[in-house]
């Protein structure tokens, strides 16, 4: 009990000598990182999980590129459950001269069945709740598509081969793509518009959906009964699986957004160890004493852990405090890519911060704290006794356990660990032999400079190790923060400078066959390159090497997915230009009748499905078995933007089955009419706009980074913490030497001038560091993922630097400036 | 003096160390038995190895050679947690600087000891001896607001409270002026006679030696001289 009451009672007196508190704020960081992320994930999670049944808008859902037997419709309402059907498919909606590309969704009466729809009179309006859903010959549009077409409640769009009147504003429906916000703009019709649109017809890409919904045991019955009855193509979809998918991919960016954290913990971690090895060599004298008036070891580890377990649980309510605080900027940044409305987050985060606070306790902070056990009593009459040394290869062992602890419940794949393990071991080696060589050279520079500078220098050199962590750790935040802002957009902007000026700017989907001679006169008319046509085959991959894919395990959900989904298929004479055979070799002449047709696959995607050349392949095209062996693998150049699939099939035989083209196209903003006028002409023919396709990823990409951001400030204030650590382990050096110095005459100017030339200087090394490492990774992205050349940005080169002076300068000079200007007097007497 | 009455008793101590330039011999072949309520005074050179002499009595470290017991226990037999024990039971300390733990009060301080020994009551035996050395009303300061002889009376109530068998004290006047040093030794004394508390005082001072009833002399490790007054 007295080791408890006197752990907290010294504690609290400690506080004031400052390494508590750069621990427990280094702590704080730590857990504000990982709780910022974790609450994050954790109100997304729960919002997709409370939407499941409305992200289906119904109980359960059969969803088929063809329009299933309507029997089936009538098979349920005679179980007593109520039905309804949706079609959904990209379509232009024009009004005048403008036009854009909108997700058309045409309902039936009873939609939706689970959820409901909201809609506002007219624009800017508040929004309510609706039944029903519009009339025959009325449309109701988002504000994103009015807004497109400049258009307003009551004004007329063709959709296809009909006039629609836009009567409400939609502002919400159930099943918007899963809580995440479509792309493209939304047009709400009846299904009964449909036919006369002419928008669907065979080989069109659309998703008809049947809805259903009931008492969980009359859903469960039908759906059993539904099962063996489905064609190909068609799947079913209950509310589990709905949420399954959104989250996997949840639960893919949190693992990428925790292991991001990471680096947090880990700067955090090594202010951690800076402090608690202060305060343990400051509390020698203290233990030796108490161990000469009669406390056992046992008694000093027991205030050892009770103030170390205080610390962490203290810190780890301010670090989930402070993250629950950034998780709402995270949410703001990104509230329009998820769904609006999310949910609190649960208390689950805050536990895992304790966790995480305790472990990096344990690792770091703990071996050095526990060698205060093994202080000898005779110390009190021997001051010049060496301290207890720390055993360097234990506290080197606790800290990578924890290290690889953190990582390991992260990543969970052994190899995958064992990658980045070696990968974190050798940036920190890299990193920290970076440092030291600047630190070195710096401080060999000091006989050229003034009083004041080579004071600071001299202090940079005789402190290495403190001045190496801080360079790493603060190069390492700026250098993340760089990547993330300039280098970034340099990519981007590379990547597209890098486009040819007339790299196809839209994509013509869902050309009929007939169609394709008097498109390519259209162009030829209006003066645009006449770009080459492909055809596109929907078919579905039921076998591979003979065994059927529902009986397939695999790992790659991507993979699982191209499964599960209808697949475009292509045949071809010649080897695309945008297409390099990396194995294998290319067809020549036709398939034989009756035997097997060549294929031909992307190589990535051959590697997902763990296919190779002499495999076999079985499709599944309309209703008809086609079998192929796969003869050769390719690489594509996907930013070509011509028409490119993952498999290829030699013709022959394949070009009788029901066949769409498709092309990519240049077309210069001068003729764009020419593409209204294309939409007119071909109704079910739609034109995608890449750039406004670009420019919507490009949108995303930004806020994801923004969110992205938030997490690296962690890593920059965590920086910041290894700074004050290492100014708090030289505090009492520094007092005495500047008290000396001010003794010998030095004014105090001087002195404050010798640590504000330190402190830049360190800022200016870290940046220096920061900005190669970011030109680096950046060089390393732009060959390998770009293969752009890559020319390193002034700004990153110049920027970095700069924000490390001001920032470590500001920071170390704030933090030291007590300690200079105490007068000489009281520290010598002390 | 029998040597089953004394309370302090070593037999064949040494200690040797590890140096730069090899082994050291810092305490050779001393054997003494101190009785109980006595006055020793050790003296010496620096570097006689007098503190080296007090911790090994004290067991706050363990000799080379030979064995000590102390109120009857063999300290050398004893395990560190074992004489850090016996200490807050039976021993009290006094040193050249003070010594006081910074981040307690002066209350705080002189509670330790008995907090360390599990003796109930610590608050009110502790604010007892601070009032018995004069400091009844500072009992809420920290050591830095306390002056040196202030501070040394702090250190002096902390090493009685428990009552102790001994007490040990290594140049308990050396960093105060004479007065403030004299009126220390005085309260000393008094606990001395009050609680027939073995005293046993490490010091360069001949006029504080000359009050003990007992001199020891150290030289280079070895006891010169081992003599007791009337
Ligand atoms: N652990 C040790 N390692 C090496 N040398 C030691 C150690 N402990 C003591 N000594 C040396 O042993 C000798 C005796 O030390 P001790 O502190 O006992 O002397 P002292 O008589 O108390 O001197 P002073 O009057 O200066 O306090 C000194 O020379 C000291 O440097
Ligand atoms: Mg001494």
């Amino acid at each position: 009990m007295t080791a408890v009451a006197h752990a907290l009672r010294t504690l609290a007196r400690d506080w004031r000598s400052g390494e508590i508190g750069v621990l427990a704020a280094a702590l704080v960081v730590a857990v504000g990182a990982l709780t910022a992320i974790s609450f994050f994930t954790d109100r997304v999670g729960k919002g997709v999980s409370l939407q499941a049944a409305e992200v289906l808008a119904a109980d359960l859902r059969l969803r088929s590129a063809d329009e299933p037997d309507r029997a089936l419709l009538d098979a349920a309402t005679d179980r007593g459950l109520a039905t309804a059907r949706t079609v959904g498919f990209p379509s232009v909606v024009l009004r005048d001269d403008d036009s854009t590309l909108a997700a058309i969704r045409a309902v039936s009466e009873a939609y939706p069945l689970r959820g409901e729809l909201r809609v506002a009179d007219a624009l800017l309006e508040r929004g309510r709740p609706i039944d029903g859903v519009p009339p025959p010959g009325e449309a109701w549009a988002d504000a994103g598509l009015l807004a497109r077409l400049e258009a307003d409640v009551g004004d007329s769009l063709e959709v296809g081969a009909i006039t629609l009147r836009v009567t409400r504003v939609l502002e919400y429906r159930p099943d918007q793509a899963a809580g995440f916000a479509a792309m493209a703009p939304t047009l709400l019709m009846n299904i009964d518009d449909i036919p006369a649109s002419e928008l669907v017809v065979e080989g069109s890409r659309v998703t008809w959906s049947y809805l259903f919904a009931g008492d969980a045991d009359d859903i469960d019955a039908f759906a059993d009964w539904l099962e063996p009855r489905l064609g190909d193509g068609e799947r079913l979809q209950d509310i589990g699986e709905a949420g399954q998918q959104i989250t996997g991919a949840i639960d893919r960016a949190q693992r990428f957004l925790t292991l991001a954290s990471l680096v947090t913990v880990l700067l955090a971690a090594v202010a951690v160890a800076m402090a608690a090895r202060r305060h343990s060599v400051r509390h020698i004298d203290s233990v030796a004493l108490m161990k000469c008036l009669g406390a056992s070891q046992g008694f000093v580890l027991r205030v050892v852990l009770v103030q170390l377990v205080v610390i962490g649980v203290v810190a780890a309510a301010v670090g989930s405090a402070l993250g629950w605080l950034a998780q709402l900027g995270i949410a703001s940044v990104l509230a329009n890519l998820v769904g609006a409305d999310l949910p609190q987050p649960g208390g689950g985060p805050v536990l895992m911060g304790l966790v995480t606070a305790l472990a990096v306790l344990a690792g770091f902070a703990l071996p050095p704290m526990l060698q205060l056990r093994r202080v000898a009593p005779v110390r009190v009459l021997q001051r010049n006794l060496p301290p207890p040394r720390v055993g360097a290869l234990v506290s080197g062992l606790c800290a990578s356990a924890v290290v690889i602890g953190m990582l390991a419940w992260v990543v969970r794949d052994p190899l995958l660990l064992a990658v980045l393990t070696g990968g974190v071991a050798a940036v920190i080696v890299a990193l920290a032999l970076a440092g030291w060589a600047l630190v070195r050279v710096t401080a060999r520079l000091r006989g050229r400079s003034g009083v004041a500078w080579r004071y600071g220098l001299a202090n940079i050199g005789r402190r290495g190790g403190e001045s190496v962590a801080q360079v790493v750790a603060f190069g390492l935040g700026v250098m993340v923060l760089l990547l993330l802002t300039v280098v970034r957009n340099d990519l981007l902007d590379a990547w597209r400078a890098s486009l040819p000026e007339d790299a196809p700017n839209n994509f013509i989907i869902n050309i009929q066959p007939e169609e394709v001679d008097s498109v390519r006169a259209l162009f030829e008319r209006n003066d645009i390159a006449v770009p080459e046509f492909s055809p596109l085959i929907r078919g579905r991959v039921t076998a591979l090497n003979g065994t059927s894919v529902r009986e397939l395990d695999l790992d790659d959900p991507d993979a699982r997915q191209f499964l599960d989904r209808e697949a475009n298929l292509s045949y071809t004479r010649t080897l695309p230009p945008s297409n390099r055979l990396t194995d294998g070799s290319w067809w020549s002449g036709e398939s034989v009748a009756g035997g097997e047709a060549e294929l031909s696959l992307e190589r990535d995607f051959a590697a997902a499905l763990g296919l190779s050349i002499g495999d076999r392949m079985r499709f599944s095209v309309a209703g008809e078995s086609f079998s192929g062996r796969i003869t050769s693998l390719r690489e594509v150049a996907w930013d070509s933007f011509d028409p490119n699939f993952f498999v290829l099939i030699q013709p022959g035989e394949i070009e009788a089955y029901p066949t769409t083209w498709i092309t990519s196209v240049y077309v210069p903003r001068e003729t764009r009419g020419a593409l209204l006028e294309l939409v007119r002409e071909h109704p079910s023919v739609s034109v995608i706009d890449l750039e406004a396709l670009i420019a919507q990823v490009r949108d995303i990409m930004d806020r994801a980074s923004l969110a992205v951001q938030f997490v690296f400030a962690f890593t920059l204030l965590a920086g910041i913490v290894v700074l004050l650590a290492a100014v708090q382990a030289t505090r009492d050096e520094r007092r005495y030497e500047s008290a000396l110095l001010r003794t010998f005459g030095a004014r105090r100017s001087v002195v404050l001038n010798g640590v504000i030339a330190e402190f830049v200087t360190l800022g200016l090394l870290a940046g220096l560091l920061a900005a190669a490492g970011a030109v680096a990774v950046g060089q390393v992205l732009a060959v390998q993922i770009f293969g752009l050349d890559y020319l390193p940005d002034w700004r990153v080169l110049a920027g970095g630097p700069i924000v490390g002076a001001l920032i470590v300068g500001l920071a170390g000079t704030l933090a030291t400036r007590s300690v200079v200007t105490t007068p000489p007097v009281r520290t010598l007497r002390a | 003096m029998s040597e089953d009455k004394a309370v302090l008793r070593a037999e064949g101590l040494g200690k040797t160390v590890d140096s730069p330039e090899g082994a050291l011999t810092i305490l050779d072949d001393v054997s003494l038995a101190i009785g109980a309520a006595e006055t020793v005074a050790v003296l010496g050179a620096s570097g006689a190895g007098k503190s080296t002499l007090l911790a090994l009595l004290a067991g706050l470290d363990e000799p080379t050679r030979g064995s000590v017991w102390l109120d009857g226990r063999e300290l050398t037999a004893l395990d560190e947690d074992g004489r850090a024990a016996l200490r807050a039971a039976r021993v009290g300390f006094m040193f050249q600087s003070f010594h006081l733990l910074p981040s307690l009060t002066a209350l705080e301080n002189v509670m330790l000891p008995l907090e360390l020994a599990a003796t109930g009551d610590a608050r009110a035996r502790a604010r007892a001896a601070l009032e018995e050395v004069g400091l009844g009303r500072r009992t809420g300061h920290y050591p830095r607001q306390l002056s040196g002889g202030e501070k040394q009376r702090v250190a002096i109530a902390r090493a009685f409270v428990t009552s102790p068998a001994v007490l040990f004290a290594d140049e308990p006047t050396g960093n105060l002026d004479t007065r403030t040093g004299e009126r220390v030794i005085e309260t000393l004394f008094e606990m001395n006679r009050d609680r027939a508390t073995t005293l046993v005082l490490v010091t360069h001072d001949e006029q504080l030696a000359a009050r003990c009833g007992r001199r020891l002399e150290l030289d280079a490790g070895r006891l010169v001289t081992d003599r007791s007054h009337a």
